[in-house]
């Protein structure tokens, strides 16, 4: 599947296009299929979104989990800090990262 | 410290208020992030993996108390409660809104700082020696030369638009302490036959392609220098390439068409600048060195100090550096703790390295480019009260210069650029490496890890070196051996093929077993190594 996400942009905090709306977490990311690059485009020039791109993402029972760990680190926090993740009290947050 | 007269003060408020205004316009559609892009990476403002970050600049690392007060203020009011030293002597946030970056900048201001040359192609922060002014061994203090060259190279109309960013440090020491020929240009300054100059190298530099700077001019006079600088400025601005990113910088310009091409320009240029008057007069020349006149120290201030606390001796022996007034030394704090992120430090901690540095080091402190923070005028009479309060805030490792020292940039877990994460591999290394016995036995060794190719934690100069690459998305280590950012420099060298994260920290303990094998009496680690070569090292990792 193909997910769109991008960064809020006065906040700056990562977002992720659910498919009609923004949130900050990667589970309720909608598949955008071939749309991804045309809302991106919609979205920015209306300035509900900074710098969004689409990713490759696979689909799983907890919700979509984005191929690459850079995007990963991005929908969960950093790696070394649980505590500034979205998930600071999930000990197996960091599992579904690496 | 210098403090800013009615001009600097001018600049900055008045850049503040440019900001501000370019910020209200992205935020109400009226740019568009394409024009607002360039106009945010000019005041430090990156966007992240995360969020926004914000790069404040630190000039030559010197900061006074109220500064770090405010910097620590700065975490906790708009921040998540830290932030994060760098190898550029700076300071990162990483969860910056873009909504309150004016105010942090206007806070800023009031405490004479910004966020300005942080980033773009235009000469960044100048970097210096932390011991400046301090150190026993310096021929002059270097601070009010990189402070003239800040007030130089700040907005300077022709130098705003550079091929690539342009760095300078410049030192007054023998020895090295801040990579000074890895850098685009590095100067030491140096007397000769009684008269005060610089030696300048030019086309230094880490990143994709590392080069040692040659040296391009063996002695200018004090009185030149800026007009020297100007003209290696001059030539790279002329020739520089633009056309490709990844041979703008100047090393490449020096490398293609050789030193002596390069300083036969640089030559030609020099006369015609010199006939510019742009070296400062000695009246400026003395207002700003009279801002770093040494502090009132106390004659007489006691050498000898009880030492009879084991752990206060070890942390003494090994986190003080000679100073050059009797009584007095140098005081290095490690942002290194066992297991914690290099140059991570809380608000808290901020704060009360910022009440040390008031009540005991005459109100300065300094940051170093590896990622450590530095009390440069300390009475040895009051070491004892400092190491207790840094003990029970968690600042008080004595590691510097040993492997669990380490620079790391940082990495993927919060840049961007990076292919791979940096913290976690030098948390673990310094949790194998965590007895304090075995450290001190493996003696200096300067471990510095990069997330990517670009080296922002300057992995060329490692005596061991770590860059993370993506290997079809996955994370891989590959190790170099032999490099030096110090006065002995030298460029790190590839062992062979890369690791996992496991198996680089094994690799590293493969190569600290095999240093204790060879090494002779006296012999660092990287001595063994240029010693030896890098083959038995190669053939206990993957032999």
């Amino acid at each position: 599947m193909k997910i769109l996400t991008g960064n809020d942009l006065p906040t700056g905090d990562v977002v992720w296009w659910t498919g009609s709306d923004w949130s900050r977490h990667v589970e309720e990311a909608a598949d955008v299929d071939e749309q991804g690059e045309m809302i991106a485009r919609q979205e920015e020039a209306a300035r509900r979104v900074n710098a969004p791109y689409v990713i490759e993402a696979t689909a799983t029972p907890q919700g979509p989990r984005p191929a690459h760990i850079k995007d990963r680190i991005r929908a969960l926090g950093p790696t070394v800090r649980a505590d500034l993740t979205l998930k600071p009290a999930d000990p197996d947050a960091g599992n579904w990262v690496i | 410290m210098y403090q800013y007269d009615q001009y600097d003060q001018s600049i900055v408020d008045a850049r503040v208020e440019e900001f501000r205004d370019q910020v209200k316009r992205r935020l109400s559609g009226a740019i568009t992030e394409d024009q607002f892009k360039p106009l945010r990476l000019m005041n430090g403002l990156y966007l992240q993996l995360h969020a926004y970050m914000l790069r404040v600049a630190v000039p030559y690392g010197t900061l006074s108390s109220r500064q770090m007060h405010l910097l620590a203020h700065i975490a906790r009011k708009y921040d998540r409660g830290y932030g994060h030293f760098t190898t550029r002597q700076n300071i990162q946030y990483n969860w910056i809104k873009l909504e309150d970056a004016p105010d942090i900048l206007a806070e800023l201001a009031k405490v004479e700082m910004h966020a300005i040359q942080t980033s773009g192609n235009c000469i960044r922060n100048i970097s210096s020696d932390q011991y400046a002014g301090a150190a026993a061994d310096e021929v002059t203090d270097p601070r009010p030369w990189a402070e003239l060259m800040r007030q130089w190279s700040t907005f300077h109309p022709e130098f705003s638009y550079l091929p690539r960013k342009f760095k300078i440090a410049v030192i007054a020491s023998p020895e090295d302490r801040a990579a000074m020929r890895l850098h685009d240009i590095g100067i030491e300054l140096l007397e000769k036959d009684g008269k005060l100059g610089a030696k300048v190298f030019v086309g230094g530099g880490m990143g994709r392609t590392p080069m040692i700077a040659p040296e391009i001019k063996d002695f200018v006079g004090a009185e030149d220098l800026l007009s020297y600088l100007e003209a290696c400025l001059r030539v790279y601005n002329r020739y520089g390439r633009r056309d490709n990113i990844y041979k703008a910088r100047i090393k490449i310009l020096v490398h293609e068409i050789g030193a002596d091409e390069y300083r036969r320009q640089v030559e030609e240029e020099f006369a015609h600048v010199k006939t510019l008057g742009i070296d400062p007069p000695v009246a400026e020349l003395e207002r700003i060195s009279a801002f770093f006149a040494a502090p009132a120290y106390e004659a007489g201030a006691p050498d000898e100090i009880d030492l009879s606390d084991p752990d206060f001796r070890i942390w003494v022996q090994a986190q003080t550096v000679a100073h050059k007034q009797p009584g007095y030394t140098i005081v290095n704090i490690s942002l290194k703790p066992i297991g914690g992120i290099p140059g991570d430090a809380s608000a808290d901690q901020i704060d009360l390295m910022a009440d040390l540095a008031e009540k005991y080091s005459f109100d300065e402190l300094r940051v170093t480019h590896a990622q450590n923070i530095v009390l440069p005028n300390v009475k040895k009479a009051d070491l004892y009260a400092i190491w207790q309060a840094l003990d029970a805030a968690g600042l008080a490792t004595p590691n510097l210069d040993l492997i669990s020292d380490i620079i790391a940039c940082p990495g993927l877990d919060y840049c961007s650029l990076a292919n791979a994460r940096s913290i976690p591999v030098a948390q673990k290394i310094a949790e194998r490496f965590a007895d304090l016995d075995r450290q001190r036995d493996l003696g200096e060794l300067k471990l510095k890890i990069s997330g990517c190719i670009n080296a922002c934690g300057h992995h060329h100069a490692g005596h061991i070196g770590i860059l993370g690459v993506d290997r079809k998305g996955t994370e891989n280590y590959q190790l170099l051996l032999g490099g030096s950012g110090a006065e002995d420099v030298s460029l790190g060298k590839i062992t062979g093929p890369g690791f996992d994260e496991d198996g680089v920290v094994d690799a590293i303990e493969k190569v600290t077993d095999t240093y204790k094998a060879l090494r002779e009496d006296g012999e660092r680690f990287v001595d063994t190594y240029r010693r030896v070569g890098i083959e038995p090292f190669k053939e206990a990792i993957y032999g």
